[in-house]
């Protein structure tokens, strides 16, 4: 290993522009003449717009334009859409309602757009937006998932609000294993809500060149390859060659800058039609309300086991609810990235999912961390651990006894694990977070008044997103394969491209340190390129934990590709046959002589071009790849929270957190442990802190985050983090990623660890203390009658 | 936020000419609670009157058997005073709980106080210890000034400038935070001065803070913990929405007032 290369803790080189604040945001980029749009938007869950009248906004000072949903419809823009087809059990095609990016007719949730103030600044753009009047006749709403079949229809296409209802698995041999079962323990469960909250709003800016004719977005997306594709294949506000979109610095996704927002739409198609460029910033509260949302799933889920605590079968039931319209890829995540999952690390031999979507009328709801993982994660392990102590088996031996132990592994929902090691995990946690000593921590809490718990969750996912041929096969209607550009300098510094986008991960350092190894060169003579699509030929973007595992994949097929070329022309430098060139620690050496050549001269070499002739060999030094893996990979591992229930007040303190993750290869141990970390967090506030909260009205109850509880630094212990290894046979590097896991692993390992404590299943998330505090109260009487 | 005027006044007189003179204006203490809202547009003064200037409205001082805060004190510099430190750590509880450093390092007990937040912490403490608003105009006793949500006693014009508390040899408060905001979900404060027994609790209230009669009779008894063992308060007229329910905030009151007292008794 060297010092910069794979598997080094290298400090990320971005950093020093982050904190130093010399990040250049969406927001942060000034162009000449530029406008500020601000959104009208609907105050109703859902209503018919009758009128909409813009002649006193129009006169306020400073506007610009006003512009209308109406004017969209005239204008011919296309709808937003959703880009991965589920069919129903019956063989129909789901229900995909018309979502335009401005309303015209109706509105369906709170902060539904209907129109926008373009003006010179901001405030002036607010105060305009103030006097566009809206008429609406009011409609009766539907905000619950379970209340939405029989709820008023909210889109024609949509009898029932429903969208689909889609199954995997073999109900028949399920039902045969449940009827020969000897125990069948019981959940309902709902997946609340969450509010993604990356910490930059979204943001979009849009510029015309009449001169060209061309389009240029900046904007806030994990995926600008994919945006300008939907806007120009689906909207249709210009083709591809002519829309540049350009994601620079992006402060977080988790998801929820996947997707193609109606904003940006509206900000391109004014910024061509006033001839000015259009700026618009959410404003934290538009993001509480306009951003897609998480999870929200109503499950109910059984396990079927035999007397020995051997799994026979599972069956789900889920309504997923995907709110008002159908954002970019939310059709996938309740089915193809959930379902899928619920064999979760055991050898469970017959498996049934069902899973209806449903309209609402709420934000649209799509992939946030982990997208249907943690969802599947959450049923799996919840089962395990209540069927353990239904059973009077130890939960971590449960596990054990159904994990599965030899690999490739075929699960009854469609994926095949390639490599794990379950027990390995498991074992490592469970000396980490020193199980064993746990029942004497319990007591000496008990002394205390606290009750104590500990949580399991062996959790597994599917990342790597993803072989094209499969996904296609399963309705997604892009490739999820991720090229790679190198570029080698005269003076041999490197530039790499990369179809991936980093907000956040640290793509910067770890491509580099790829590039640093394999070439032999500091790493400081590589730059990383991207979220540009007049640079990068074509990518799909950073999301599902792909970008080390896909877009590095590219990149050894780009370096390998590279380095070959350079090789022939050491060969003509040294005068030496090519097959005899050795490459090594950044030199070309001849095999069996003191000849050689440094990296440097190579690459001056193949552009100045002077001894080789044209024929046989083309000047110059840059290769492209493109890489398809040919399975998901599948990181998996043993999160272990123990906790400490105020009995008087109900509060959960999280006092001790092991994670032990097999990540396959870690490219930088660093960013890594920084991954899980946040993911941690991120899973912590799903179960004790978040939720997102409709009133039967359709008004955002969480609307900021005087309501909205994200996690705090003291909400979360100091975390023990550790790895197993095995690698990943689908990449050449054998990463399987590290992106989601602790936001997929820590939900169910902190409601096992207070349900527990506290000895009750009845325990929902957020397990706020108010919760935690009424299931004590519904166990307690139950417990003195019974003593 | 809406165009306003700015004025920054030098004196108590000024700045009281002031606001006689625009009855939209609003005072600006810390700007911790009127800017939020002025950004949100729900609040829309014609012109703010600064009191950073004002001089000699900042400082905290023992007068005799009190603890005299100007209104202009920030929340940390109460939380840290070393006199408070000294004779009455109980109270210097209540600011040093209040939001996050940048709360603490803006925010003033005058604009607290004027503001009657139901969730605010501040109010527990002048009620919970039965100290003496004074304005420009009068002194106002705690258990006359909350007059209900968001609202006080403090009439047209009336500037506070500070807060005399009377030095409890026992106090102390006990704060739940809201999950979210940071506020006091429940937060109770219990003093004993002499004969005087106080339990005020905020956060839980629908009308504000208040005061609990029974614990406070139960108290007189002994003044520790195990006097209050196994009460509460009725839920009906306590707050109810996502992050607690009446009845959870009714048990908490009970929680809350023991663990103050064990802690104004340890
Ligand atoms: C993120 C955040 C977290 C917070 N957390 C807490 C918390 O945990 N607990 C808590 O109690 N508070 C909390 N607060 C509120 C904070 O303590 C405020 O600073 C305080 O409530 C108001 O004080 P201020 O000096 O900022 O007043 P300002 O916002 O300047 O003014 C508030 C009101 O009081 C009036 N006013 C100000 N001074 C006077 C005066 N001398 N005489 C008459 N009227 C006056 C103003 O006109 C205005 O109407 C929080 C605030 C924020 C932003």
């Amino acid at each position: 290993m060297s010092a910069t290369g794979i598997g080094a803790a290298v400090r990320r080189k971005e950093d020093i522009r982050f904190v130093t604040g010399r990040g250049q945001y969406t927001d942060d980029i000034a162009r000449p003449g530029e406008t500020r749009a601000v959104f009208v938007r609907s105050p109703h869950a859902r209503a018919r717009i009758r009128q909409v009248d813009v002649s006193a906004a129009k006169n306020m000072p400073g506007v610009v334009d006003v512009l209308t949903g109406r004017q969209l419809a005239a204008d011919k823009i296309g709808n937003l859409i959703c880009g991965w087809m589920i069919h129903s059990k019956d063989g129909s095609p789901m229900k995909m309602a018309p979502h335009p990016a401005l309303a015209a007719e109706t509105v369906n949730f709170v902060g539904d757009p209907v129109a926008v103030v373009i003006a010179e600044t901001v405030a002036q753009a607010r105060d305009a937006a103030e006097r566009v009047k809206v008429d609406y006749e009011v409609l009766p709403a539907v905000v619950d998932p379970a209340k939405a079949r029989s709820g008023p229809q909210i889109h024609a296409v949509a009898p029932g609000n429903t969208i689909y209802e889609w199954a995997l698995g073999d109900s028949k041999a399920v039902d045969a294993a449940f009827a020969a079962a000897r125990h069948v323990t019981r959940l309902d469960i709902i997946n609340n809500r969450l509010i993604p909250n990356a910490i930059e709003p979204r943001a979009a800016l849009a510029e015309y060149d009449a001169g060209t004719d061309r389009l240029t977005l900046w904007n806030t997306s994990q995926n600008p390859h994919v945006a300008r594709l939907v806007i120009s294949a689906f909207v249709g506000l210009a083709p591809e060659h002519k829309l540049r979109v350009i994601a620079p610095d992006v402060g977080g996704g988790f998801g929820s800058k996947i997707f193609i927002y109606p904003e940006e739409v509206v900000c391109l198609w004014a910024a061509r039609k006033l001839r000015r460029p259009v700026k618009w910033t959410a404003e934290r509260s538009e993001s509480f309300l306009a951003d897609a949302h998480g999870r929200d799933h109503v499950t109910h889920a059984e396990l079927a086991l035999d007397a020995h605590g051997k799994i026979l079968a599972l069956r789900v039931k889920t309504i997923a609810n995907l709110g008002a319209y159908m954002s970019t890829f939310s059709s996938s995540v309740p089915t193809y990235l959930y379902a899928t999952l619920m064999s979760g690390q055991y050898d469970i031999p017959h498996i049934y999912c069902e899973v209806d979507a449903v309209y609402t009328n709420t934000v649209p709801v799509d992939a946030y961390r982990g997208a249907g993982r943690p969802e599947a994660t959450f049923v799996v392990e919840r089962l395990v651990e209540v069927a353990a102590r239904e059973m009077g088996i130890d939960p971590a031996e449960l596990r054990e006894r159904n994990f599965i132990k030899s690999f490739p592994h075929q699960t009854p929902v469609i994926m095949t694990y390639d490599a794990g090691d379950y027990h390995a995990s498991l074992k490592k946690a469970m000396e980490l977070a020193d199980v064993k000593g746990f029942n004497k921590r319990k007591r000496e809490s008990a002394r205390r008044g606290k009750l104590r718990g500990l949580g399991y969750s062996t959790y597994i996912e599917a990342c790597g997103i993803a072989p094209s041929r499969a996904v296609g096969s399963l309705g997604c209607g892009v490739g999820l394969w991720e090229s790679a550009e190198v570029r080698v300098n005269p003076t041999g510094t490197v530039e790499v491209l990369t179809g991936t986008h980093a907000h956040g991960q640290g793509h910067e350092t770890t491509f580099a340190q790829l590039v640093s190894e394999r070439l032999g060169i500091p790493i400081e003579n590589v730059s990383v390129v991207h979220g540009d699509t007049d640079k990068v030929q074509f990518g799909m973007g950073t999301y599902g934990s792909r970008s080390a595992a896909v877009g590095m994949s590219a990149l050894v097929k780009a370096i390998d590709k590279v380095i070959d070329k350079a090789k022939k022309v050491a060969a003509h430098m040294l005068e030496a046959s090519e097959g005899d060139i050795e490459f090594k620690d950044g030199k070309f050496t001849v095999a069996g002589t003191d000849k050689s050549a440094a990296w440097g001269e190579v690459a001056l070499n193949a552009y100045i071009a002077h001894k080789f002739a044209g024929q046989d060999l083309e000047p110059g030094l840059k290769e492209t790849a493109f890489y398809d893996p040919t399975n998901f990979t599948f990181p998996a591992g043993c999160h272990i929270c123990e906790v400490e229930v105020d009995a008087e007040t109900g509060k959960t303190e999280i006092v001790n957190w092991t994670a032990v993750d097999d990540f396959g290869t870690v490219v930088n141990p660093m960013i890594v442990e920084g991954q899980v970390h946040g993911g941690i967090a991120q899973g912590v506030g799903q179960a004790l802190l978040e939720g997102a909260v409709y009133d039967n009205n359709g008004q955002l109850v969480t609307g900021s985050l005087m309501d909205y509880t994200m996690p705090r630094a003291y909400d979360l212990p100091s975390f023990k983090v550790g790895l197993t290894e095995t690698k990943s046979p689908s990449n050449p590097l054998g990463i399987k990623g590290c992106g989601e896991a602790g936001a997929i692993a820590a939900p169910a390992a902190v409601i096992n660890a207070i349900t527990d404590a506290i000895g009750s299943e009845d325990v929902s998330m957020p397990a706020t203390a108010a919760t935690v505090w009424a299931a004590l109260q519904r166990v307690q009487p139950a417990r003195r009658a019974a003593a | 936020m809406y165009d306003f005027a700015f004025h920054r006044p030098t004196t108590v007189r000024q700045a009281a000419g002031l606001l006689a003179r625009n009855p939209e204006a609003k005072l600006l203490a810390g700007g911790h609670s009127l800017l939020p809202v002025m950004k949100q547009r729900l609040a829309s003064p014609s012109a703010l009157i600064d009191l950073s200037l004002v001089e000699g409205l900042a400082g905290v001082e023992q007068k005799g058997r009190s603890i005299v805060i100007g209104a202009m004190t920030r929340h940390a510099d109460v939380a840290n005073s070393r006199v408070l430190q000294e004779v009455m750590p109980g109270l210097a509880m209540v600011p040093a709980s209040i939001g996050d450093p940048q709360v603490r390092n803006r925010g003033t007990i005058g604009g607290s106080l004027a503001n009657n937040d139901p969730n605010a912490d501040y109010p527990a403490a002048v009620l919970g210890l039965g100290a003496t608003i004074i304005t420009n105009k009068r002194r106002i006793a705690a258990d006359d000034f909350f007059t209900g949500l968001f609202s006080t006693a403090l009439e047209e014009g009336e500037i506070i400038t500070k807060v005399s508390f009377p030095i409890a040899k026992k106090a102390a408060y006990e704060k739940f935070k809201h999950p979210a905001s940071g506020f006091a979900l429940v937060g109770v404060f219990v003093s004993k001065r002499g004969s005087e027994i106080r339990v005020a609790v905020t956060g839980a209230g629908a009308n504000g803070v208040f005061r609990v009669k029974s614990f406070e009779d139960a108290l007189k008894k002994r003044f520790a913990a195990k006097s209050l063992e196994g009460m509460s308060i009725p839920a009906t007229g306590l707050n109810s929405d996502i992050h607690g329910s009446a009845e959870y905030r009714a048990h908490l009151v009970g929680v809350l007032a023991r663990r103050a007292v064990a802690k104004a008794t340890a």
